[in-house]
């Protein structure tokens, strides 16, 4: 079992993959879109100022993963925010969760890219054999 | 790639026989190097997509393919609606008709000299570049709709260009059939701030030095000659685009066991042609491509003024606009007849030979200007569509140069400052608001470009035409 939930990222020729690691299914969603904010800016320097409620559902717990980041993608692009806390509720297909963080800052969080998309590129929730949890994608940018 | 597992048809033409539930065979045109050093997994979506419905003739691989989402990134694949085709949102990518224009200058090199990093400043600070950067016009509703039906066309009626562009972007500047009610409100919301921006990633703004000409005749019609300057953009449809991509792919994903589907790959996602689904995409992919033609006459227009200020002596009219990721209704020769054909390219340039009827009166003799951006350090080519090449893969060629190493790597081996002072030390200004994403764009993290035109020329995709090298890159 992890103790501590975790985020990495994986190479993807064209692009790049996120991978979220955690004690629960919740907690590797958690990771991975931590990681998700990451390939963009150092979450370290993103501020949990603002909280917004999210929600999404999706027939399947991959294909939710795959909603869940597509819709953070939706709310960094119209909402010019990025996100660095997160907390993830499930229940069956649908996923609800707060999300916190502040207006992006240009000149103090130096974006690296944007990103356009996450797909079903490696795409993969599984719980693995230690009884934690493991979700990835590959993201488009 | 283990060469074994093909058919060697000539020096740069490789077949894979069809088996299992392969309808088609799979063809890849390269040169033995680059398949050799080519991601296995190129073949591996190669033949899933001759594994699609209705696919006419083969699934295709331009000599830059690499590893993509569903179709290989540089795959070519027709498809009979007659026979069931399909259209698919994997097919076109999430970047929506992403491509490259280049604008001539009537200028030559010692010309900008004098004013390069002046030149490099304004148009930095003219054009909105990177990740929350935003246009000068907002759009929504009808204007929105507007733009999403006329394209390119929609721009020039605005006053950010002139009637004469518009007959050198593909389909005249305005994709027929775009259905803005089949682009949600999300999407539209998405673009509303984004119009005339240049995004992220490897797109581009570059001013370019013409180094070498290898088809004088065609590049006298082109209007291009050794120490010309000539500006290319490479850029998409936005937010709007990836949004439909996002949208649609997760639709026919959901959709595909109603239609009988059994997709080897979930990101191969697609729907008949003939269904609805398939035509609601048709519809809003091809909005998309508006958006994208839209946006690149918008920061065309931006970048006229940024030169009416620098160097008013130069004029800047297009040399041509080409789009990357698309599904087009073309008619293609099929066993002698002519046939209509939705054709899928996904990161790979339509490259039409002389005489097609979509090509402008100036370029009938030509062919179609095909543009291969290199990455920021390293050469971009200008080559031509030909005759052959219509035979070939539906008249398609490669679309760049194909990345050689993951972002992850590329941040490991390079800063982005070093990038910048090394390239500033070979005469190349680089402007852009983000170091790191200058490192994951490094020259080194990408394949050779030259060996992948070189292969399109040889294997008779495209004709070789032109060598030109940045000068000043703007990145998003």
């Amino acid at each position: 079992m992890v103790t501590t939930a975790c985020w990495e990222h994986f190479p993807h020729q064209a692009d790049i993959g996120v991978r979220g690691l955690g004690a629960t299914l919740e907690q590797a969603f958690e990771q991975a879109a931590l990681a998700l904010t990451a390939v963009i800016a150092d979450p370290a320097d993103v501020a949990p100022r603002e909280m917004i409620r999210l929600s999404c559902a999706a027939p399947d717990v991959e294909l939710l993963l795959v909603d869940w980041l597509n819709l953070l993608i939706y709310e960094m692009a119209t909402r010019n925010m990025l996100f660095s806390r997160f907390e993830v509720h499930l229940e069956g297909e649908r996923l609800t969760a707060q999300v916190w963080g502040e207006a992006l800052d240009a000149a103090r969080h130096r974006p690296a890219v944007e990103v356009k998309g996450a797909t079903y590129t490696a795409l993969k929730v599984v719980q693995q054999s230690d009884g934690s949890w493991l979700a990835q994608c590959v993201v488009d940018v | 790639m283990d060469l074994a597992l093909f058919e060697r048809k000539s020096e740069f033409e490789w077949h894979i026989k069809p088996f299992g539930k392969m309808r088609v065979p799979g063809v890849i045109f390269a040169s033995e190097i680059l398949l050799r050093e080519m991601d296995a997994k190129v073949y591996e979506q190669v033949t899933n997509v001759a594994m699609l419905p209705g696919i006419v003739k083969a699934s295709f691989a331009m000599p830059d393919a690499h590893w993509g989402y569903g179709f290989p990134i540089g795959g070519v694949a027709a498809f009979d609606a007659d026979a069931g085709g399909v259209v698919s949102a994997g097919g076109v990518g999430f970047d929506i008709s992403c491509g490259v224009r280049t604008l001539l200058t009537g200028l030559r090199i010692g010309d900008i000299e004098a004013v390069k990093v002046r030149l490099a400043d304004a148009l930095f600070n003219t054009i909105p570049a990177g990740m929350g950067s935003t246009g000068a016009i907002r759009l929504k509703g009808a204007e929105m709709d507007k733009m999403l039906r006329g394209g390119a066309r929609w721009a020039v009626e605005r006053g950010f260009g002139t009637e004469a562009d518009l007959q050198r972007i593909e389909e005249g500047g305005c994709m027929r059939g775009a259905d803005p009610a089949q682009v949600s409100d999300q999407a539209k919301k998405r673009q509303r701030d984004e119009m005339g921006t240049l995004g992220s990633g490897n797109h581009y703004l570059e001013i370019q030095q013409v180094t070498d000409v290898y088809a004088p005749e065609i590049a006298a019609a082109f209007g291009v000659k050794p120490g010309d300057i000539v500006v290319s953009i490479h850029c998409g449809s936005r937010g709007l685009g990836h949004q439909i991509g996002t949208e649609f792919l997760k639709r026919m994903v959901l959709a595909a066991p109603d239609y009988g589907l059994a997709l080897p790959d979930r990101e191969l996602a697609c729907a008949p042609i003939a269904s609805p689904l398939g035509q609601e995409y048709l519809g809003a992919m091809r909005a998309a491509i508006n958006c994208a033609l839209a946006n690149r006459q918008i920061l065309t227009h931006l970048t006229r003024q940024v030169f009416s200020e620098v160097l008013p002596q130069a004029r800047l009219p297009l040399l041509y606009d080409v789009s990357h990721n698309t599904c087009k209704v073309e008619e293609h020769k099929v066993d002698g007849r002519m046939k209509k054909l939705h054709v899928h390219r996904k990161g790979a340039t339509r490259a039409f030979g002389p005489g097609h009827p979509d090509l402008p009166y100036e370029l009938k003799n030509a062919g179609q200007p095909v543009l291969i951006g290199g990455s920021m350090g390293t050469s971009s080519y200008i080559l031509a569509g030909t005759e052959q090449g219509m035979q070939r893969a539906y008249g398609s060629a490669c679309h760049g140069a194909g990345r050689a190493m993951s972002r992850h790597q590329a941040l490991r081996n390079w800063s982005g400052r070093n990038v910048v002072d090394d390239l500033a030390g070979r005469g190349i200004l680089i402007r852009s608001p983000s170091m790191r994403g200058v490192a994951e764009e490094a020259p080194g993290a990408y394949k050779d470009v030259s060996e992948v035109v070189d292969s399109s020329d040889h294997a008779g995709l495209a004709r070789k035409v032109a060598r030109v090298v940045p000068l000043i890159c703007i990145k998003g």
